[in-house]
């Protein structure tokens, strides 16, 4: 939302930086004629029509027009996506583990260490390459993309972007982007303007007038260009939008260039039906591309605490190969003494790795051997397991049909799939309102005209206090009416001229007379629809002047100079064409809240229209003002903001010439000043003449709010997570809405912090001798009170806080800071009014650093994007306001409503997921490495592996893989009705409960007791007797199998045992895991022994004819299981969690 | 679902373990170490130099009792303890290309340094420590009690066939019908067995046997197989002719196994009573949960896992 009069709105942010004004040295009126030496940053010359002759300046040496957005190129990628990998500790780990894995150190052989990172580590960058490759696709697409270009002698033809050069002079037709940063000479236009809609680069969809310098106005013809030649010096290229330097030389002459006539690459002509320009910046140094910054990568806190368990591994890694290294020490200093000779092992010859007599060397190669043993602790496939997973729950948020928007036909999309775990940890909610809990679609619905209020029906606001019943027909009766966009106005005496019938017949003309002047809308003559549609700066700003034409003003023209109205005249009864001059247009910002047009009429009077903010216009009223009139306009006005609508006062002034003639001079000199102070000294310039209005009414607007949205706020409420709105809005408009959308509600105790002293009062708790005391200590004293408050009340009632822009200044500095969050970590709602974009973010910062909890922004404006930011989650809204916020954004939803959906079954399920993927990643592996631990141990700790090279290595990639992926995947604890009807399922997120250290822990150790169930359970069922009946022993090879089975089985039965959702997936890949040992076995047992070495047909032959095989595997497998399962029972019996508790009253009603 | 999960587990487990316990106890086992008492008294306080000295006859004659009927086949094992064939140093110490092709008898592995060349720099075949450290005691086992009828010649020898001890796919291609054992052995230090160098190693199934290392530094091996039915009482002597040094390192047992096998293998109670033990936990705990569902009757969706 943005740049309407009752909002506080600035630019975004993150541009706040760029409209900071370049050195004053090289202002372009101090330069001398001819071409001078450039000044350091105004290095850029163009030679404009003479793109391939201009070797001679060396402007040869600028980039073409193509832009590359990927980021590797065939040659690089391999080098730096490697780089990429290998930056991850885990990787790298791997990385050194298999360059020592080709020394003699190794304990199996180099190959089955290198493949699985081979195989981990190809398919991330596959990964990396198909995005690139995407990126690839976009790049060539635009860089085609076709512009006519002048071939330097006659005509324009057509070429693509790329081949595009500076000082080219190309046409750009209507609804085309322009192909690069251009100077604008000419348009269709005679007075050389053109309109632009900027929305690729700021996200604002409102049309942008841009106007060519006088001397190039001419140049509107194709033949005209065929003598033209200029030379243009300006500015380097940077990332400033809104700011430009330069002079250009024509005809021996120099004029300082203006952003005014820059077009900026990505934005689109629109309203006018070519333009020419030549071209300056081309590719990557065109402004939108100097911009183009990867935004600040996000890490959910579920990844954030796995790097730390994954360094935790590395822990017991490291204490258990310097355990086992020390042991193997003492042994190997021992072997030669007398008594513990193991003259088998020839320690009188071993070589350095085994040599008793440098025992302690011997130990720290065997350190290094056992970390490459043990290496199958960390797990490789995990990082990237996780990132797969991700990418595929990312795809079920976008595909999920419960959150497509057919209206707007946009579906639900994660843009990044960071952070899908995060959604079900939200403890927080912050709130943009207009365009997020709003429509933001603007509709004029009320308006007080000279202290009468016009406009019979009822509001959203209104109707949500009850009697819904009873304006359902008035409802369906104005519905069956024409239905006009931003329109939604009922009352016989202002429609169809009976105005004229009314009292103050000359007020409500001028009334509509402003509504219909003072804007900086454009109007767009619709061949379809009747009469004229209005591209506006705010939909606010639209709503009114489309307002005005249904009341008979129609705006239908505007130049540089002058509006003109069809007008209805009463007195005639038909309407007259009215041109007026306009004289100037005293701009609407965010301080000033107020906007001014002033103007000469045909018969030569000077008026000046004012519109903005009540508090502002009722101000500047002059003393006149029929004090009942005020005094009714006032009340009116806070009826309108009570019932939620959005509110504008109205207000002229007659001028005499000689007033104006001195202000314009003042004006003008302010204008053209180029201090630092310009904005002040236009400022306060415009005040002067703002003064003595007459006030004239108020429109009320409404912005209706979205389907579903007090619905949701319901369910998020009940579910737990806090919401906060963060709101330009006014105090009384937001607590409004706020009851509306259901997050103020009757039984709540409310606590009001402002300092508001502008008319309005705040509804209570704001008294006067507040004001009088300090800010700080009022505000402080303010909060120890609702603090007390709240102690005293205990828990039982809920609170909402509600606080405004001004007040927040204070509460966010020094020691008011914590009382502030301690207060609203307190309050059920808090509601903040009246902010700034910065103050937003600074929110956003403030609550997600001090209560350590996961926070979720969600906005749809530009002005939303620092808070976006700031978040852990940015959610942007793909409304009407442009894609800035998107772009911003991690996920994007069509509509608030859909978030309900997106935190509380996406967000549970993928919290769920993702944890229970993890815990279940580090007890496979902790099962498979102790057992790996327990055989060193029997074999003096030589790091000896207990398994085949290739079953260690293809355990992670092989034959546990797929399931976990599937429980990443597909698992669903409870289904998502569930989780919509009981919504404090999301507690367990936000407590992080499935993913708490306990949890983690207790996984790991169930890990090591299957270990140890599985080794001692192993080397006891084949001890030292025959294991078949034709009497043969179970050697190394045999016992390595029956462990290895034991543990495949038992890994893959734990995660069916976890699963609580099973479908033809799960069993698939569970079972099919354990089918591919046993094919693993047979078809590796069948390679040459060369390769095979000790798995050499030893399925086939030994284990699977021996009934001892089988029946061991099935005993310890069970064995092995029954920790967890009674757990589970325990859990179950004594402590059960909440989705165990549904799935039990879910089984009831089956 | 869990109590019959529970319930069902303990009614298949106990069938299979008592199945387990009867097959392992009708196995019969006679184990006799003869370490320490196959020497000489007056050797007891130094038994490596009694092992190392060549001059001694090492052989020593026992008489054992059979506890019960064993069935033929009966099998003969060797025993050691505390002998890490799994050491990683002794376990690599192999080339596994030179005992299949006679062409990779250079193929000496680094891993089987020191005992990879002869001293007259010519490649070991089999090459290694695994190959060095064979083991080399001997047995033989006759009938005692059984007097000689029909007035002929002393006690009719037991014969152990060692046919057929190695697994097939050793025999059949681990190892090679055309290699033959070279530079075994002849190095100054003597480790373990001789090998015939007559005979291609497919046909060493003493060396297949060793070479197929054991998992745990206890263990058994296959030393050959008796053809013959032992009655319960009957007394057999061995004959053991003890070369192998087992005596410089500490906890080095060694002893002979006469034992029968079932269905499962040899004797080994440890699977039943597992099955046994699991089962019964598991039928204890479904009852322990019927109980409780019977105390509080409401609560039988508790033990709902889904």
């Amino acid at each position: 939302m943005r740049a309407s009069a009752t909002d506080t709105d600035e630019r975004p942010l993150v541009e706040l930086a760029v409209v900071t004004p370049t050195p004053s040295t090289s202002s372009p009126a101090a330069l001398a004629t001819g071409p001078p030496a450039p000044a350091p940053g105004f290095s850029r010359a163009v030679r404009c029509n003479a793109p391939s002759s201009a070797s001679a300046s060396g402007d040869g040496a600028y980039p073409g027009n193509a832009i590359s957005t990927t980021k590797y190129t065939a040659a690089s990628f391999l080098p730096k996506s490697l780089f990429e990998q290998f930056r991850r500790v885990a990787n790298c780990f791997f990385l050194v583990v298999a360059c020592v894995s080709f020394s003699p150190l190794a304990p199996y052989r180099a190959v089955s260490v290198l493949l699985p990172l081979f195989v981990v580590v190809s398919a991330a960058m596959a990964k990396e390459a198909v995005e690139d490759w995407r990126r690839k696709q976009q790049d060539i697409e635009v860089n085609n993309r076709k512009v006519e270009v002048y071939d330097g002698t006659q005509s324009f033809h057509e070429t693509e972007w790329k081949k595009l050069r500076v000082g080219d002079i190309v046409k750009v037709k209507k609804d085309e982007f322009f192909p690069a940063d251009l100077l604008l000479l000419s348009s269709c236009h005679e007075d050389g303007t053109c309109y632009v809609e900027t929305m690729n680069l700021d996200g604002e969809t409102n049309l942008k007038r841009k106007q060519s310098l006088d001397v190039t106005v001419g140049l509107s013809e194709e033949h005209s260009f065929h003598s033209f030649k200029a030379f243009i010096q300006c500015e380097d290229p940077n990332e400033k939008l809104y700011s430009f330097l330069g002079t250009l030389y024509y005809r021996e002459q120099q004029y300082p260039l203006s952003p005014q006539q820059i077009l900026l690459r990505d934005s689109k002509l629109r309203n006018t039906n070519f333009i020419y320009g030549t071209v300056i910046f081309t590719g990557h140094e065109t402004k939108v591309m100097q911009n183009a910054t990867e935004p600040p990568s996000k890490r959910s806190s579920v990844e954030r605490r796995m790097d730390k368990i994954v360094y935790l591994l590395f822990a017991v890694l490291f204490t258990i190969a310097s355990f086992g290294s020390i042991f193997f020490g003492i042994k190997t200093k021992a072997e030669l003494n007398v008594g513990s000779y193991a003259w088998y092992l020839r320690p009188d010859q071993s070589s350095i790795f085994f040599d008793p007599n440098r025992a302690s060397f011997a130990a720290f190669c065997h350190f290094l051997t056992s970390l490459m043993l043990y290496v199958c602790l960390v797990p490789i496939s995990l990082y990237i397991s996780i990132e797969m997973v991700k990418v595929l729950q990312s795809t079920f948020i976008n595909q999920d049909q419960n959150m497509y928007c057919e209206e707007s036909d946009k579906p639900a999309r994660a843009r990044t799939s960071n952070l899908n775990e995060e959604l079900g940890q939200v403890h927080t909610i912050l709130s943009d309102k207009t365009g997020t809990l709003t429509c933001n679609s603007m509709e004029f619905s009320k308006c007080s005209i000279a202290g009468v209020a016009y406009g019979s029906r009822l509001t959203e606001v209104e109707m949500s206090y009850g009697e819904i019943e009873d304006v359902s027909g008035q409802m369906h009766a104005a519905k069956s009416k024409r239905s006009v966009k931003g329109f939604n106005f009922t009352d016989g005496r202002l429609m169809n001229g009976e105005w004229a019938k009314e009292c103050h017949r000359d007020a409500i003309e001028m009334f509509f007379r402003a509504l219909a002047v003072c804007h900086t809308a454009i109007p767009v003559s619709d061949k379809d629809s009747i009469g004229m549609t209005y591209e506006a700066e705010s939909p606010d700003e639209g709503a009114l002047v489309a307002a005005a034409r249904e009341f008979g003003f129609e705006f239908y023209h505007r130049t540089q100079t002058t509006i003109s109205v069809h007008e209805y005249e009463p007195v005639f009864g038909k309407e007259v064409d009215r041109t007026y001059k306009l004289l100037n247009i005293l701009e609407f910002s965010s301080a000033r809240k107020r906007m001014s047009v002033i103007l000469r009429t045909e018969e030569g009077r000077l008026f000046l229209f004012c519109k903005g903010a009540d508090s502002v216009i009722l101000e500047r009223l002059s003393k006149d003002n029929e004090k009942s009139c005020v005094a009714n306009t006032k009340q009116h006005i806070e009826v309108y903001s009570e019932a939620g609508l959005r509110t504008l006062a109205l207000a002229y002034r007659e001028l005499t010439e000689d007033d104006y003639a001195a202000w314009n001079e003042e004006y003008s000199s302010a204008k053209n000043s180029v201090h630092t102070d310009h904005d002040a000294a236009v400022e306060k310039a415009s005040e002067n003449i703002e003064k003595d209005l007459v006030l004239l009414g108020a429109t009320a607007v409404e912005d209706r709010l979205q389907k579903g949205v007090p619905e949701c706020i319901h369910k998020l409420a009940q579910a737990g997570i806090k919401i906060w709105i963060l709101t330009g809005d006014k105090l009384e408009t937001a607590v409004n809405i706020g009851y509306s959308c259901n997050l103020l509600r009757k039984e709540m105790e409310e606590f009001f912090v402002t300092l508001d002293n502008s008319g309005t009062n705040a509804p209570e708790g704001c008294n006067q001798e507040g004001s009088r005391m300090a800010p700080y200590e009022h505000i402080g004293r303010k909060l120890q009170d609702a603090r007390r408050q709240i102690s005293l009340k205990g828990t039982s009632t809920p609170f909402a806080l509600i606080i405004d822009g001004n007040a927040l200044t204070y509460a966010l500095t020094g020691s008011l800071k914590d009382s502030f969050l301690d207060l609203a970590v307190d309050c059920a709602s808090v509601l903040c009014c009246r902010m700034s974009p910065k103050q937003k973010a600074l929110i956003t910062r403030l609550v997600k650093t001090k209560t350590k909890k996961t926070t979720l922004a969600i906005g749809d404006g530009a002005n939303d994007v620092g808070m976006l930011q700031e978040a852990d989650i940015g959610v942007g809204i793909s409304g009407a306001e442009g894609m800035q916020a998107v772009m911003a954004s991690d996920f994007a939803i069509a509509q608030f409503r859909f978030l309900e959906r997106l935190l509380l079954v996406h967000g549970h399920w993928c919290y769920r997921r993702i944890a229970a993927m993890i815990c279940y990643f580090f007890f496979k592996n902790i099962t498979f490495g102790f057992t790996l631990f327990w055989f060193e141990a029997h074999a003096m700790f030589s790091a000896q592996p207990g398994y085949n090279d290739w079953f260690i290595s293809f355990y992670n990639v092989a034959f546990t893989s797929l399931p976990v992926i599937a429980l990443g995947v597909f698992n669903k604890d409870v289904s998502a009705s569930v989780c919509l009807e009981v919504p404090l399922l999301h507690q367990d997120g936000v407590n992080n409960v499935f993913f708490s250290w306990s949890r983690i822990l207790s996984w790991m150790l169930n890990g090591l007791c299957s270990s140890i169930i599985i080794f001692f359970g192993a080397i006891n069922a084949v001890l030292i007797q025959a294991v078949r009946q034709d009497g043969r022993v179970a050697g190394f090879d045999i016992l390595g199998v029956t462990m290895y089975t034991c543990v495949v089985w038992t890994v893959n039965c734990q995660l069916a045992l976890y699963i609580s959702y099973f479908t033809w997936i799960q069993h698939f890949v569970i079972w099919g895991s354990i089918l591919i040992w046993y094919t693993f076995l047979i078809i590796y047992g069948s390679f040459p022994a060369m390769i095979s070495t000790t798995a050499y047909h030893v399925f086939w032959e030994a284990c699977a004819s021996s009934p001892l095989y089988w029946l061991s595997t099935l005993v310890i497998v069970v064995t092995a299981l029954l920790p967890f399962f009674l757990y589970r029972v325990t859990c179950s019996l004594f402590n059960p969690q909440h989705p165990e508790r549904v799935q039990r009253t879910n089984s009831k009603n089956w | 679902m869990v109590i019959p999960v529970l319930a069902f587990v303990g009614l298949i487990f106990i069938p299979i373990g008592l199945a387990c316990i009867v097959s392992s106890n009708k196995v019969v086992e006679v184990v006799y170490r003869y370490d320490t008492k196959c020497v000489p008294g007056n050797m007891l306080h130094n038994k490596v130099a009694y092992i190392q000295n060549a001059s001694i006859d090492k052989t020593c004659t026992r008489t054992l009792k059979i506890p019960r009927d064993m069935k033929r086949p009966i099998y003969i094992y060797y025993q050691l303890d505390k002998f890490y064939q799994n050491h990683r140093r002794y376990s690599t110490s192999r080339s596994d290309a030179q005992l299949r092709e006679p062409k990779a008898a250079g193929d000496v592995a680094e891993f089987c340094k020191p005992e990879a060349f002869a001293a007259n720099g010519r490649p070991i075949v089999p090459c290694g420590l695994i190959a060095w450290s064979l083991f080399n005691d001997t047995y033989s086992f006759a009938r005692r009690n059984r007097l000689p009828r029909d007035g002929d010649h002393g006690p009719p020898p037991l014969t152990v066939s060692k046919r057929g001890i190695s697994w097939p796919s050793e025999r059949g291609h681990l190892f090679g019908k055309n290699v033959f054992p070279r530079n075994f052995q002849n190095g100054s230090l003597v480790g373990g067995g001789q090998l015939d160098p007559r005979k291609p190693l497919s046909e060493q199934e003493d060396l297949m046997v060793w070479m197929r290392t054991a998992a745990l530094p206890r263990f058994r091996k296959l030393y050959g197989r008796m053809e013959a039915d032992l009655v319960a009482g009957e007394l057999i002597t061995v004959t053991v002719r003890n070369s192998y040094n087992s005596y410089s390192y500490a906890g080095g047992e060694k002893a002979v196994v006469l034992s029968t096998a079932g269905w499962l293998g040899g004797r080994n109670g440890f699977l039943g009573r597992a099955y046994v033990v699991v089962g019964m936990a598991c039928f204890l705990l479904a009852l322990l949960l019927t109980l409780l569902c019977l105390v509080f009757p409401m609560k039988e969706e508790h033990l709902l896992l889904r």
